[in-house]
C-alpha cells in the first residue's frame, strides 16, 4: 500500500464511519465591522500602527510623491517595481526584465506599491503584480519604501482576507509586511532588522 | 528512555541561571501579551471560531488533505505522503540529491526537527543551516530547542556572546542584542543568497487553494521560500485548513498569542510556483507521524489543533521554573504533556502527563481551547491502564481501596485500621514511608484521621 492511501485509510478509521464535524460559530467581527475602507479614522489608524512598529510614515498628496520618494531615495541605489519605476524616471532602475540576485543585493533602496494595507495591525500587503512587485524585489534591498493610497487601507485582518481571496485562489504569492524584520530571540529584547529590510518607509497617500 | 520527566525537572531545577532567564522571559511574554489581548473586542469569539475551524479540519482530514493534494498539484507543486520521520527524511534527502544539491538552508520548523531531518540530511552528506536566530544559537551549541516559539530562551546574551565569539564572528562581540543579532545578519547573508534549496515547516496549508503560509519575524523565512530553486515545505498532515476564510480567524490568533505582536513582521503565503517570482519547483511533504494514532484517541485528538504558539508554556507555572529540556522533547510545555506521548506512543513518554498541577492555566490562554488539563487527566489513566504493569504501589493501593469500598464491613473495618494508624509511631512511618511509597509522601501529607467516624456518630445519635 501506498504511504498516501496509508495514511488516508489510517485517518478514515480513526475517525469512525459518523465522525461529528462541528460547525464553524463566526461571531467574530466580520469584514466591514471594524470600519470601512479608506474612511478618515481607518486610515489615521493604519498610519498610528504602522509607526508602532517603528517604520516611518509619511502623510503626502499625489503631486507630493515625486519629491518625497526622490527624497527618501537620495543619492542611494535605487530598484523599482515596474509601476512605480515610471513615476521616478533617472532616478530608479526598473525590476523588468527582473534583476538577478546579486543585482538586487547591490541596491540600497526598493520603492513599490501595495495591494492593500491592514490598519488594526499597521501591515501592508504585497501580491507580486507590477504593483507590489515579485517576492525577492522587497526582500534583498535593505531599505523598503512602500506607497499606499488611503482607499487601499482596510481595517481589519477579515477585511483583507476577504479581498485577497481571488488573488490567492489565481495562485499569486501574498506576503504580510508588518515593520521591518525583527526578532525576540535573545532574552525577549526586540530588536529590528535582522535578514529583511532594515528599514521600512511607508508612503500614504491621501 | 531515561528517568523521564521527575528526574530531568529536578536536574533543571538545580540550574540557578536557567530559572532566572526562564522567569525573566516568561513574565515579560504573559504581561505582553494580554494586552495584546486585550486590544480585541471578539478575542472570544475568535478563540471559539479558531478551535471550530480546527476541530473541522480534523473531522474531515482525509477529505482536506486530498483536496490539499489536489489545489498543490494543479499549481504546479508536488506532494510526498510520508508515513513516518524515516520516510520524509527519505523524501527531503531525494530531492536535495536530485538537484546536486550540498547546502540547504532551513527556516525554524517544529515539524523537521520532530522528525531529526538535519541529522538525516547530514547523515546524507548535506549540509544544513539553521536561519532562525535561535535556532541559529542552538544549531552552533550543538543543543536542543527549549521554547517552541524562542528556541534558545533559557540562552542569556553573555552565552549568546561567547557562543557567536567561538563560532560565527569575525572580531570581538559586546552583549549587546543589536551586535549579535548583526553578527548573524553578516554571517547567514552570503548563504541566502548562494541557497538553492530552501527546507520550511508550513504554519498552515489551505485545502481549497493550495496555499501554504510560513508565520515569522526575522525575514529569514521569506529568504528561504522565495531566493532557493527549490523549495521542501514539510507539513505535519494537522496543520491543514478547509478555506481560505479560515486565515482571518489564525492570522489574528496566532501573532497576538505567540509573540504578543498585533501582528507578526511577515506572513507569506505561497500556492505552488508562481513564473518569475520565487523557486522553481515546490514539494510539499506530509507527514502522519503519530498524528493519525492521535486523532483515534476522542479525547486525546484535540492536541492536534494546537497551532504552535507557546502561549501555554508561557502561563505554566512548572514550564517557567523546569524549562523546555525537562520535557525531553521537541514539545515541551503544557502542550507537550499532551502531545509528545500522543505522537510517539504513551510507553515512550509516560511521566509527561504528569508534568502539570491542572491548574488550568494552559487551557485559559490558547487560543484554539484545547482543554489540556483534561487530556492530561485522561492520558494519566490511559498511561495506568494500558503502560503501567498494574504492579505500582500506587496501583496496588487504589486495587485495596476499590476492595474496601465494596461491601459494608471491610469499608467499617478499614476506617477503624485507619484511626488505630493515627498513634504517633504509625503517622511516622507515614511521614517517610519505606521504599516506593515515598515518591508519593514527599509531596503530600496525609490528612488526619477524625476521632469518630460519620457512621459511629450517626449509629450513636
Amino acid at each position: 500500500m501506498t504511504a498516501r492511501q496509508e495514511i488516508l485509510d489510517r485517518a478514515r478509521t480513526a475517525l469512525g464511519p459518523t465522525p461529528d464535524v462541528p460547525p464553524i460559530p463566526r461571531d467574530y467581527r466580520a469584514g466591514g465591522a471594524a470600519g470601512a475602507t479608506g474612511d478618515a479614522d481607518v486610515v489615521a489608524l493604519f498610519a498610528e500602527r504602522v509607526a508602532d512598529y517603528r517604520a516611518t510614515v509619511h502623510r503626502c498628496s499625489e503631486s507630493d510623491l515625486p519629491a518625497v520618494l526622490a527624497r527618501l531615495a537620495g543619492s542611494r541605489s535605487v530598484v523599482a517595481s515596474p509601476r512605480w519605476a515610471r513615476l521616478l524616471p533617472g532616478v530608479a532602475v526598473t525590476d523588468d526584465p527582473p534583476l538577478s540576485v546579486a543585482a538586487l543585493d547591490a541596491m540600497d533602496t526598493a520603492i513599490t506599491g501595495c495591494a492593500l494595507a491592514i490598519a488594526e495591525t499597521g501591515t501592508i500587503v504585497l501580491d507580486g503584480t507590477a504593483d507590489s512587485g515579485r517576492r525577492a524585489l522587497t526582500l534583498v534591498p535593505d531599505h523598503h519604501v512602500c506607497v499606499v493610497h488611503a482607499h487601499q487601507v482596510v481595517a481589519s485582518v477579515p477585511d483583507a482576507i476577504g479581498a485577497l481571496e481571488p488573488t490567492i485562489a489565481e495562485g499569486r504569492p501574498v506576503t504580510f509586511v508588518s515593520g521591518p524584520s525583527a526578532t525576540s530571540d535573545i532574552e525577549l529584547e526586540r530588536v529590528e532588522g535582522v535578514h529583511g529590510p532594515r528599514r521600512l518607509d511607508v508612503v500614504l497617500l491621501d | 528512555m531515561t528517568g523521564g520527566f521527575p528526574v530531568r525537572a529536578r536536574q533543571e531545577l538545580g540550574d540557578a541561571q536557567l530559572r532566572r532567564n526562564l522567569g525573566k522571559a516568561t513574565t515579560a511574554i504573559r504581561e505582553k501579551r494580554a494586552h495584546a489581548i486585550a486590544e480585541l473586542p471578539d478575542w472570544e469569539q475568535l478563540r471559539d471560531a479558531g478551535a471550530a475551524i480546527k476541530a473541522h479540519a480534523l473531522a474531515t482530514l482525509p477529505e482536506q488533505l486530498e483536496r490539499l493534494e489536489a489545489a498543490v498539484t494543479a499549481a504546479g507543486g508536488t506532494v510526498h505522503w510520508a508515513r513516518d520521520a524515516a520516510e520524509a527524511n527519505a523524501h527531503v534527502l531525494r530531492i536535495a540529491r536530485d538537484h546536486d544539491v550540498a547546502e540547504v538552508v532551513k527556516v525554524k520548523s517544529i515539524a523537521t526537527d520532530e522528525i531529526g531531518l538535519n541529522e538525516a540530511l547530514a547523515a546524507g552528506g548535506i549540509d544544513v543551516l539553521e536561519t532562525d536566530l535561535a535556532e541559529l544559537i542552538v544549531q552552533l551549541a550543538g543543543d536542543t530547542p527549549s521554547h517552541i516559539l524562542v528556541p534558545a530562551i533559557h540562552k542569556n546574551r553573555e552565552e549568546i556572546r561567547t557562543l557567536f565569539e567561538g563560532t560565527i564572528a569575525t572580531d570581538s562581540l559586546s552583549s549587546d542584542p543589536a551586535e549579535l543579532v548583526a553578527a548573524a545578519r553578516s554571517f547567514l547573508r552570503e548563504r541566502f543568497l548562494r541557497a538553492r534549496m530552501g527546507v520550511s515547516g508550513a504554519n498552515f496549508g489551505v485545502a481549497e487553494t493550495g496555499t501554504i503560509a510560513v508565520v515569522e519575524s526575522e525575514g529569514n523565512g521569506r529568504m528561504c521560500t522565495t531566493l532557493p530553486e527549490v523549495l521542501v515545505t514539510v507539513m505535519g498532515i494537522e496543520k491543514v485548513l478547509p478555506r481560505v476564510q479560515d486565515l482571518e480567524v489564525m492570522l489574528q490568533l496566532l501573532p497576538r498569542s505567540s509573540t504578543a505582536e498585533r501582528m507578526n513582521p511577515y506572513t507569506s503565503l505561497w500556492t505552488g510556483v508562481q513564473p518569475g517570482d520565487g523557486p522553481r519547483e515546490f514539494h510539499l511533504v506530509l507527514l502522519d507521524g503519530g498524528r493519525t494514532d492521535t486523532l483515534a484517541d476522542e479525547i486525546g485528538r484535540q492536541a492536534l489543533r494546537c497551532i504552535r504558539c507557546s502561549a501555554c508554556l508561557n502561563a505554566c507555572p512548572v514550564y517557567s521554573r523546569t524549562g523546555g529540556h525537562a520535557y525531553e522533547s521537541v514539545y515541551p510545555g503544557p502542550i507537550g504533556a499532551i502531545l509528545t506521548p500522543q505522537l510517539q506512543g504513551l510507553d515512550r513518554a509516560p511521566t509527561l502527563p504528569w508534568a502539570s498541577t491542572l491548574c488550568g492555566a494552559c487551557f485559559e490562554v490558547c487560543p484554539v481551547k484545547i482543554d489540556i488539563p483534561s487530556v492530561l487527566v485522561h492520558l494519566r489513566a490511559r498511561v495506568t491502564r494500558e503502560v503501567e504493569s498494574g504492579r505500582t504501589p500506587e496501583a496496588l493501593a487504589i486495587a485495596a481501596i476499590g476492595q474496601a469500598f465494596r461491601s459494608r464491613r471491610r469499608y467499617e473495618l478499614a476506617q477503624r485500621l485507619a484511626r488505630i494508624g493515627r498513634g504517633p509511631l504509625a503517622m511516622r512511618i507515614a511521614k517517610a514511608p519505606p521504599g516506593p511509597l515515598r515518591a508519593w509522601s514527599r509531596s503530600r501529607d496525609l490528612p488526619t484521621v477524625p476521632e469518630q467516624s460519620f457512621r459511629d456518630w450517626w449509629r450513636s445519635r
